[in-house]
């Protein structure tokens, strides 16, 4: 099976049904998307699919395969960040950190769609996205100074 | 392992490393006899003197054993050494250390000590060090939990970085010929009067060479540059990239996945089991019992949990009760019981004959999962005289010395390296999926095993949050509180935690009062707090504030309702029972930061305000909430709380948020209940906690008025149920006196 990562055209050999999730984990060493729940109840594992925010853990390999797949890895580095890394960093967002993968590609790929959410359009749409250290307020607040950054890019 | 060892280890490494050119600082060995594990693993070109600074001609490491599961410990450590050293924390790497007594926790014993925590006076303190000390000598234990981490590192580390930073002076005076009075140090480096740097690296050779400086005065906080302000954490960049390694990503050449199904019936045996369907499986290599259970071994962790799924099992019964009612029937048998008394905890005038008109109530407080989102993972390599662990754990030397047991390898060839923990809540306090990684790993000799649990494994092996019960009667005479009685049931934690260490809990087991005696009430005529144990449910452990979550919800709420009966003003009257200085200072901070004097709610909208002390911390939580049609929704809530000294605002701020919506979210809509002997609740949708679009807006206020520093990662929790209750009560009427409250009212 092929698919894009980051950019780079990548080939497995697992099964139809393995989801998107093992397969850049376990198959291609990506440990940046997290294993939460396994049943799409946590979003830790959300990465971007031809541009649309998608919880691996609930698309096979199958389904993924010949897509263009963006994970946390691929949307900024440490030297380069995104503007949605840069504002969690800046509201110094993370606890146990363990969920922030998925919570950034959630969030970018809202501002994607919407630079400029309100409150209630990020609950919306990070609401499946689950933080047990409780990090919320700071995400909204991280979420309106990313879309500013946007913006004003 | 005495002092004379230690001595010559000692000569023995100023010899060598005049010849290996670096050198590590601290004054440890004037205040502990113990071995300085940096000298285990020491490189050639490396040296070290003591366990949290060492210096060799490429870079700077300081060592943080605390564990970090998400509190940002490893920052505030590392924070405290840079200070004093004079380095910034970019110019460093820091390192989760090499497990040893060196690093025992000196933090926790203040608790351990039977005064309340908001006693203090020279007498008081001579007691807890008496008792910490006794605990250094008897039992050395790196732990990180109940909230220690900044008691125990405050002065030490600061002092390992100011002794480090004086020799390094020394070793520059030496090279340079200028007297040490005349040398400053900024940014690594030591600092001539010409303005010219000797960097702290290139100094390492020659700082090795000279006896290390013992003694220096600490800074004054007036003086701090890094602690007390926002610094950032060094964590902060890794976590939001992706590119931070949490155990679940370890991986090693040659690693096989593995995933393991053990009874949820806890602590019973398995009967049988059938795994040939799953050994066909693709990607799967064995399948084989452990204890209680099965593991199964794949190249790829998807497929061993399919596998796993695909086997099917015979499980035995377990010893406690399998229906939930009977195990709350159980503690509504025990409590008031002179045979299940645990302590009579606190005992202040006489509550039976107190005057006034009484209030009377019973609470409960049900099993909770930790659920933390990483699920229990540990990667060990079992090599032929030698064991290699990767994990996050919070008892580092327990780690080896079970796994020590288990492989048959000596527990000094047994090496943890612990990892970063992606959230925890007590969770990894326990110690059978390292048990179990063992277990599996001995059994495939040479190859590295990661375990992964699966999350359905990870709920139904849990061990929960203890239920507890409460039971009180207030008493109110002329518009004032006149009486406490608060009798506590509960499952005794300890005892269970314990059990599993292999410890018989030698004492009462404070965690059934805990929250509930030490609530000051100094003012109060008459009060009385008894706690009452069961040990025969199922195993339950130390979950983020342990006795003080259902204690406080239960001492708490029984207070309120005494209020509000005597028809006083809640905030005004804890204030005027509370009766400790600081305590009054944290409710008369909340009162302000969310102007309760004077503030006209509108129709359908109440605040409740709740007291919590934990820790040593005062913590004071208001919640507004409005009952809409659409059900209860939060409004906003304030904190304040008293922790002695700030390390960093901003961390605290987010411990302050984090443990508030913890409180909140649990008390709204989780439970763990049995049917059949197994936990019912097998992922989040059945233990949801908070959502985002739940979560109302936060205000903290920090207050430094405590005689000593205070940790923070569980304070902040126990009183958010309490303030929610009494919040729904003061909008709606209603008083809610059992968790969950989504049993009883719908939320927005």
């Amino acid at each position: 099976m092929k698919f894009t990562i980051n950019g780079k055209a990548q080939e497995v050999d697992v099964e139809d049904d393995m989801p998107l999730l093992w397969v850049l984990r376990d198959e291609l060493g990506l440990t940046g998307t997290k294993y939460g729940c396994g049943v799409a109840q946590c979003g830790a594992c959300t990465v971007h699919m031809d541009g649309l925010a998608v919880r691996s853990c609930q698309v096979t390999a199958a389904t993924a395969a010949d897509s263009d797949i963006v994970t946390i890895e691929g949307l900024g580095t440490p030297d380069s960040l995104h503007a949605v890394q840069e504002a969690w960093v800046e509201h110094q967002v993370a606890q146990c950190g363990y969920c922030q993968s998925g919570q950034i590609m959630q969030a970018a790929s809202l501002l994607d769609m919407n630079d400029a959410p309100s409150d209630e359009e990020i609950d919306v749409v990070m609401g499946g996205n689950l933080c047990r250290c409780g990090t919320y307020p700071r995400i909204r607040a991280a979420v309106h100074s990313a879309a500013a950054k946007i913006r004003e890019a | 392992m005495g002092r004379l060892r230690t001595i010559t280890r000692r000569s023995f490494l100023v010899g060598s490393v005049a010849v290996g050119g670096a050198v590590a600082f601290g004054t440890y060995r004037a205040v502990a006899p113990f071995d300085n594990p940096n000298e285990e693993t020491l490189a050639d070109g490396a040296a070290t003197f003591n366990p949290w600074v060492v210096i060799d001609s490429d870079k700077i490491t300081l060592i943080a054993t605390h564990a970090d599961k998400g509190q940002g410990v490893q920052s505030a450590q590392a924070s405290l050494i840079a200070e004093e050293l004079d380095v910034e924390l970019d110019q460093v790497e820091i390192s989760f250390g090499i497990p040893g007594p060196a690093y025992a926790n000196g933090g926790m014993g203040d608790a351990m000590a039977g005064i309340p925590l908001y006693e203090y006076n020279a007498s008081v303190e001579r007691t807890r060090g008496f008792v910490n000390g006794a605990l250094r000598a008897v039992l050395p234990m790196m732990a990180t939990g109940g909230s220690s981490a900044m008691p125990d590192v405050f002065l030490k580390l600061r002092d390992a970085g100011a002794t480090a930073r004086e020799t390094l002076k020394l070793a520059a005076s030496q090279v340079s010929g200028v007297p040490v009075d005349q040398l400053k140090t900024a940014k690594g480096a030591v600092i001539l009067p010409d303005g010219s740097e000797l960097t702290y690296t290139s100094l390492a050779g020659a700082a090795a060479e000279v006896e290390p400086v013992r003694f220096v005065e600490l800074r004054q906080p007036s003086d701090w540059r890094i602690l007390g302000k926002s610094h950032g954490r060094t964590d902060m960049l890794p976590k939001c990239t992706g590119t931070l390694d949490y155990g679940i990503d370890f991986n090693i050449e040659n690693m096989v996945h593995a995933t393991v199904r053990t009874n949820p019936n806890k602590g019973a045996p398995m009967k049988s089991f059938d795994a040939a369907d799953a050994l066909q499986m693709r990607g799967v290599q064995d399948i084989f019992e452990i204890t209680n259970g099965i593991a199964v071994v794949a190249d790829n962790t998807w497929r061993a949990i399919k596998a796993a799924n695909a086997v099917s099992i015979d499980w035995e019964k377990p010893t406690y009760p399998l229906e939930q009612a009977e195990h709350w029937a159980i503690l509504e048998n025990a409590i008031g019981k002179e045979e299940h008394l645990n302590a009579e905890a606190r005992e202040v005038g006489d509550v039976t004959t107190a005057e006034g008109t009484e209030v009377t109530a019973d609470y409960r407080s049900p099993y909770v999962a930790h659920a933390p989102l990483e699920p229990l993972t540990a990667t060990i390599l079992v090599s032929e005289d030698r064991v290699d662990i990767w994990t996050g754990h919070q008892i580092q030397m327990m780690v080896e010395t079970f796994v020590a047991e288990i492989t048959g390898v000596d527990v000094e060839n047994v090496h943890l390296h612990n990892l970063f923990i992606g959230g925890s809540f007590g969770h990894r306090l326990e110690f059978d999926y390292v048990r179990q990684a063992a277990e599996i790993a001995t059994k495939l000799k040479g190859t590295p095993v990661k375990l992964t649990y699966s999350r359905e494994e990870d709920f139904l092996q849990d061990f929960p949050r203890h239920i507890t019960i409460g039971r009180g009667i207030g008493k109110h005479k002329d518009g004032k509180v006149t009486s406490m009685n608060v009798d506590i049931c509960g499952a005794s934690v300890m005892a269970s935690q314990m059990s599993r260490m292999g410890i018989n809990l030698p004492m009462p087991d404070t965690q059934l009062h805990e929250g509930a005696w030490d609530y000051p009430m100094l003012n109060l005529q008459n009060n009385r707090v008894r706690s009452f144990r069961v040990d025969n449910l199922a195993p339950t452990s130390s979950w983020r504030s342990v006795g003080a979550a259902p204690n406080v919800f239960i001492y708490d709420t029984m207070l309120d309702e005494t209020i509000h009966a005597a028809g006083a003003d809640p905030m005004m009257e804890r204030i005027r029972l509370m009766g400790h200085g600081q305590s009054v200072k944290v409710l008369e901070a909340a009162a302000d930061m969310c102007s309760w004097n004077g503030h006209k709610v509108g129709p359908n909208t109440g605040r409740g305000v709740a007291y919590g002390f934990s820790f040593g911390v005062p913590v004071v939580t208001v919640v507004q909430v409005t009952n809409t049609p659409a059900g209860i929704k939060l409004d906003e809530v304030w904190v304040a709380a008293d922790v002695g000294v700030v390390i960093d605002p901003n961390n605290l701020d987010n411990m302050a948020t984090g443990g508030t919506v913890f409180g909140l979210g649990h008390a709204i809509n989780c439970e763990i209940t049995y049917a059949n002997g197994v936990a019912q609740q097998e992922n989040y949708y059945d233990h949801e906690a908070m959502r985002i679009w739940q979560c109302p807006p936060i205000h903290f206020k920090a207050l430094e008025n405590l005689e000593k520093v205070r940790g923070f990662g569980e304070p902040p929790v126990p009183p958010a149920a309490p303030a929610l209750g009494n919040a729904i009560f003061a909008a709606t009427g209603k008083r809610l006196r059992e968790m969950p409250f989504n049993k009883f009212v719908d939320f927005v």
